[in-house]
């Protein structure tokens, strides 16, 4: 488990945007000190059993591990507002699926936390039994926390919805690692659940929404990497 | 025993007499008896399999015949094979007018053939394991195989040492059952364990599931002429390390200019793309020289591989790709660039030159560098011997074996009581256990897990009559998609197509050249030059996958950034014999000058150690510490343990900083003082060594070893977890690593016994990262470790040292190339 705050490298982990300081964390999510926010996109729970609905009977393990590893999250930061940016559940009978300890587990995880669930494509309507609030978006300070991202370059916004990973090539060997790409007016999240996978971020799909440059911060074992886009590599 | 007739006289008519194990067959197959034939290439074995069946079918009376519904079954491993055997079958088919129907079904085969050849079969059907399994899940296959009477398994030797072997293992068995007057028949070159191939053909339980132990007959072919092997001995001098045999070039040239055809080996195809490139560099005799490897275009294949048969070629630079059976022509001359890494493929090499039994091949073996000198002469020796290498039998892997499972489930269901005791009588699974087997059959029915939420997605269900069997089509369409046990490395196009210019991107637009692996690709930076197909290209962009390459302007220096040495690691029985050689300098005489020299100067500046030592050396050199071992072991094998090493001195806060390794070493570079801290007792090399690196340190590493998760995804795909395509909608190899990485994460956490990672890990032992052969070495040096502390690099380290660089650099350090990165960010920031 990682240490509390484990940031030998302040300026990496700060993310901003618009007029909203974050701390970029090695787990994939976004903490706002000041009023206590916490942001997370994309936990896609119950998407094995959402595979083997459809006869690829993937390990049914993944909601059990994306809900460790967001309560581990939870415990650290102690959040007083829980947003979670869209596809929180991969798909609309997931609730009917999750294992009861599942359910459990993501109940006292957010015991306390006052909980925000942006709608997603793969969750258009948020189904009962996750308590909080249901929304297409918020606005906070000026910032607008959605699940698509748009492509208005003026938007101050911070969306998920597209997985972004980044690969990083040096003395013959690639490293690719989920992350959060941001230019100081977007940001984009990386995937939180266990089974979500990346798409790389010199794929067209980022080109309208950050141009040629932004930064990548790529998820170490405990600490989060700024990374300049010219450095990164295509898969 | 003699010929009946027509046979007798077509012999005659050709001045032929039958040869004795050619009637032997014969004798085997009217006894109804299993056998298995053993002999050196050139001795007739293919007709020898097939005489049996055209006797059997010719004297047979007409309406006998035509009720026999499918005859013979041919089985090869190569789809090329298939078909060359079915052509040369023709020729005495066509001569005696025998009303005998041969026909081939391989993947290129068309449906409508398919259909056709289940509803009305040839009497004899040539094709491929892959083929067999597939027919044997159709619905008729009961039909389509009660009558058969023979089954021919070509090259069997090559067969039994992968996967594919499991395959045909279990298809074999299922035979023995559908048709219980069947009798196998292997064919083989010279093997080391005959009995495990003679076991492999037969059941090895009764009907009631007892062990018997029953092996086929064996025939074995004794004699042959002798092979004439020389090795090269350049007028230039050998280097250290390295295995492009540039020195040795002009030697090849002049070798293929005295002989009919020559067949040039080489063990990559990098190799075969630069040994090319140099002959034809001094080939100022215009002597047709074609290069032929496995990524090359097929289509180019094809015409090379004609242009032999024609007789219109006096050279072919090739791969393993020509290392099968297949006739191509009248070839007088093998030459084996850089060292054979085993005696049985080299012997098999051989054999492709003088196809004849009674006339000697000709061979030539061709050190690249001073290592290479004496495994080639440790081959050499072993050839003339007669010794064997090849491999032990293989434990039947699990991934086969759920494959199979669903197959038989889509045949029309099983009952796992009896499918169990079908599946103990194939040889490779003799051992499984029943929970084994259950937990494959529960994997298949509802994915195996611990967590029993999936049993309403269930694939398989049992009917009232007890036979499980797939609960809708899309599950035997799945099946029919994804049947096999080959998973390719990913592939990309390369294409001609034009530069970039300012404001204009590289783009496609020539036609495609071949294929590269994905990792090689992923090597290059737009500017870099390679050789591919024979030509200088230069790397432009990565368009969707497909690699853009522009030709080179002529004259441009080819940058090949590798010369792997080789897919194949070095043979346990030639590393033995390398190792004995170095520690016996009465033997050095049998090398060349410059090599005993090179080894003599060892002996005074360091050691040579004994044949069961692990010789040590650690030395300061250029601001590092260096520690170098010669384990002998191949180069998979070392690769785990230079991984596991460093780890533990990382451990130790030695500060080790990376290692290379090739067959016969390792060299670990780091910024500890190894030698004081061996001198302080700080550091102990026999607890550094010590098997206990296969406990937990194996465990940790192995949690997040890429190649790891490599070998999981090639079991998840054989067994089906992952499938290769769906209908309608081609997977990328990419997708299939991304979501196989996150699998085998969360089911390592969540469920370690997963029978999967079971699979997985029993691959490990044997491939990738050759743990069996690791902890064999370790167990052999155990109180046998010679240190040597030295001032400066030994005469043998050269040889491992000069990988720095030219190898890439192992160890997992993401984080590090991370840092870096980042650092170089925050450097442009201050600047």
């Amino acid at each position: 488990m990682t240490a509390p705050f484990p940031m030998p490298s302040a300026s990496a982990a700060e993310l901003s945007v618009g007029p909203l300081v974050f701390m970029a964390d090695a787990a994939g999510v976004l903490f706002e000190e000041a009023e206590r926010i916490l942001v997370v996109a994309d936990l896609h729970l119950e998407k094995g059993s959402s595979f083997a609905r459809r006869g690829r009977l993937l390990p049914p393990y993944d909601s059990r591990e994306t809900l460790a590893r967001l309560s581990a999250v939870l415990c650290r930061f102690k959040p007083r507002v829980f947003v979670s940016l869209g596809d929180a559940l991969h798909d609309g009978e997931a609730m009917a699926r999750i294992g009861a300890a599942e359910k459990d587990a993501l109940e006292d995880c957010l015991a306390g936390a006052e909980r925000i669930w942006v709608t997603g494509n793969h969750d258009p309507v948020t189904p009962g039994g996750l308590g909080g609030t249901s929304v297409p978006e918020i606005v906070i300070a000026g910032v607008t926390l959605r699940h698509e991202p748009s492509t208005d370059p003026a938007a101050w916004e911070i969306a998920g919805h597209i997985h972004p990973a980044a690969k990083l090539r040096r003395h013959g060997r690639a490293v690719r690692r989920r992350c959060f790409v941001s230019n100081g007016t977007r940001c984009v999240m990386p995937a939180f659940g266990a089974f979500a996978g990346g798409l790389n971020v010199l794929d067209p799909a980022f080109a309208p929404l950050f141009g040629r440059s932004f930064e990548a911060r790529m998820l170490g074992e405990d600490r989060v990497y700024r990374v300049a886009s010219s450095m990164l590599v295509p898969d | 025993m003699t010929l009946p007739e027509p046979f007798a006289g077509w012999f005659a008519a050709r001045g032929w007499s039958p040869r004795q194990h050619q009637l032997a067959l014969i004798d085997k197959a009217r006894e109804g008896r299993s056998v298995l034939l053993v002999a050196p290439t050139g001795a007739g074995k293919t007709l020898a399999g097939f005489l049996p069946t055209l006797v059997d079918l010719a004297t047979r009376p007409p309406a006998a015949r035509d009720a026999a519904r499918l005859h013979t079954l041919y089985i090869s491993p190569l789809k090329a094979l298939a078909v060359d055997v079915a052509r040369n079958l023709e020729a005495p088919i066509r001569d005696m007018a025998l009303p005998i129907r041969v026909e081939t079904r391989t993947g290129d085969t068309s449906a409508h053939k398919r259909a056709r050849q289940v509803g009305r079969p040839p009497h004899v059907l040539m094709t491929t394991p892959e083929q067999l399994a597939l027919l044997l899940a159709h619905k008729d296959a009961t039909t389509l195989f009660s009558g058969l009477r023979r089954v021919v398994l070509d090259e069997l030797h090559a067969l039994v040492t992968s996967k594919r072997g499991d395959l045909l293992a279990l298809d074999l068995a299922r035979l023995h059952r559908l048709a219980p007057g069947l009798s196998a028949v292997g064919l083989s070159a010279t093997v080391r364990e005959p009995d495990d191939l003679r076991r492999y053909l037969v059941p090895q339980t009764t009907p009631d599931g007892e062990a018997t132990g029953a092996m086929a007959d064996l025939v074995t072919v004794t004699g042959g002429a002798r092979p004439r092997i020389g090795i090269l001995e350049p007028a230039r001098r050998l280097p250290l390390a390295g295995h492009t045999a540039m020195a040795t070039i002009p030697e090849i040239y002049a070798a293929i200019g005295g002989h009919r055809l020559t067949l040039v080996f080489v063990n990559t195809r990098m190799q075969a793309e630069f040994v090319f490139q140099e002959l034809w560099r001094i080939n100022e005799d215009g002597l047709a020289i074609a290069l032929h490897h496995g990524s090359l275009d097929a289509g180019q294949r094809r015409k090379v591989e004609a242009a032999m048969v024609a007789g219109r070629l006096r050279a072919v630079v090739c791969t393993a790709t020509l290392d099968l059976g297949i006739d191509w022509g009248d070839v007088d001359l093998v030459v084996n660039v850089g060292a054979p890494k085993g005696a049985s493929r080299l012997m098999q090499r051989i054999g492709r030159s003088n196809h004849r039994l009674d006339e000697p091949s000709q061979a030539l073996l061709v050190p690249a560098n001073r290592f290479e000198v004496m495994e080639c002469r440790a081959a050499l020796e072993a050839v003339e011997e007669a010794a064997q290498d090849t491999p032990e039998a293989r434990k039947g892997a699990l991934d086969v074996l759920s494959q199979h499972v669903l197959g038989m489930a889509c045949a029309g269901g099983f009952r796992p009581d009896d499918l169990y005791a079908e599946v103990t009588s194939a040889s490779p699974y003799a051992d499984l256990s029943r929970p084994h087997f259950d937990a494959v059959v529960d994997y298949v029915a509802t994915g195996g897990y611990a967590l029993r939420s999936y049993e309403r997605y269930a694939r398989l269900k049992a009917g009232r009559d007890g036979l499980l069997r797939p609960v809708n089509p899309a599950v035997v369409q799945r099946y029919r998609m994804n049947v096999g046990t080959i998973v390719e490395a990913t592939m990309l196009k390369v294409r001609l197509g034009r530069p970039p210019r300012p404001g204009r991107p590289a783009a496609r637009g020539g036609r495609v050249l071949g294929e590269v692996e994905e990792y090689f690709a992923e090597t290059m930076t737009p500017g870099d030059t390679f050789v591919f197909a024979g030509e200088v290209l230069r790397f432009e962009a990565l368009i969707e996958n497909e690699v853009v390459v522009t030709r080179a302007a002529p004259g441009t220096d080819p940058k090949i950034p590798s010369y792997a040495g080789g897919k194949f690691p070095l043979s346990t029985f030639l590393a033995a014999r390398v190792r004995a050689m170095l520690a016996d300098p009465a033997a050095w005489k049998r090398l060349p000058a410059e090599v005993s020299e090179w080894l003599a100067a060892q002996q005074h500046r360091s050691v040579l150690p004994g044949p069961s030592d692990l010789l040590v050396e650690t030395f300061p050199r250029a601001g590092r510490h260096y520690l170098v071992a010669y384990p002998f072991e191949g180069r998979l094998a070392h690769q785990t343990l230079g991984m596991l090493l460093t780890r533990r001195l990382e451990r130790m806060r030695l500060r080790p900083l990376g290692f290379v390794c090739n067959d016969y070493g390792l060299a670990i570079w780091g910024l500890a003082d190894l030698t004081a801290a061996a001198a302080s007792g700080r550091l102990s090399l026999s607890d550094l060594f010590s098997e206990d690196m296969l406990g937990d340190d194996l465990e940790e590493w192995l949690a997040e070893s890429a190649l790891m998760k490599r070998t999981f995804r090639y079991c998840a795909v054989i067994a089906g977890l992952i499938e290769r395509r769906f209908p309608g909608k081609e997977k990328t190899g990419k997708q299939v690593t991304i979501s196989t990485d996150l699998v085998y994460d969360v089911l390592r956490r969540h469920q370690p016994d997963h029978i999967l990672l079971e699979a997985a890990r029993q691959d490990a032992a044997t491939g990738l990262l050759d743990l069996g052969r690791l902890a064999a070495m370790l167990a052999r040096i155990r109180g046998r470790i010679v240190h040597k502390p030295l001032d400066r690099v030994s005469p043998l380290s050269v040889s491992v040292m000069l990988e720095i660089g030219r190898e890439s650099v192992y160890g997992e350090a993401a984080e590090r190339i991370l840092e870096e990165a980042e650092a170089e960010l925050l450097d442009e920031a201050a600047a």
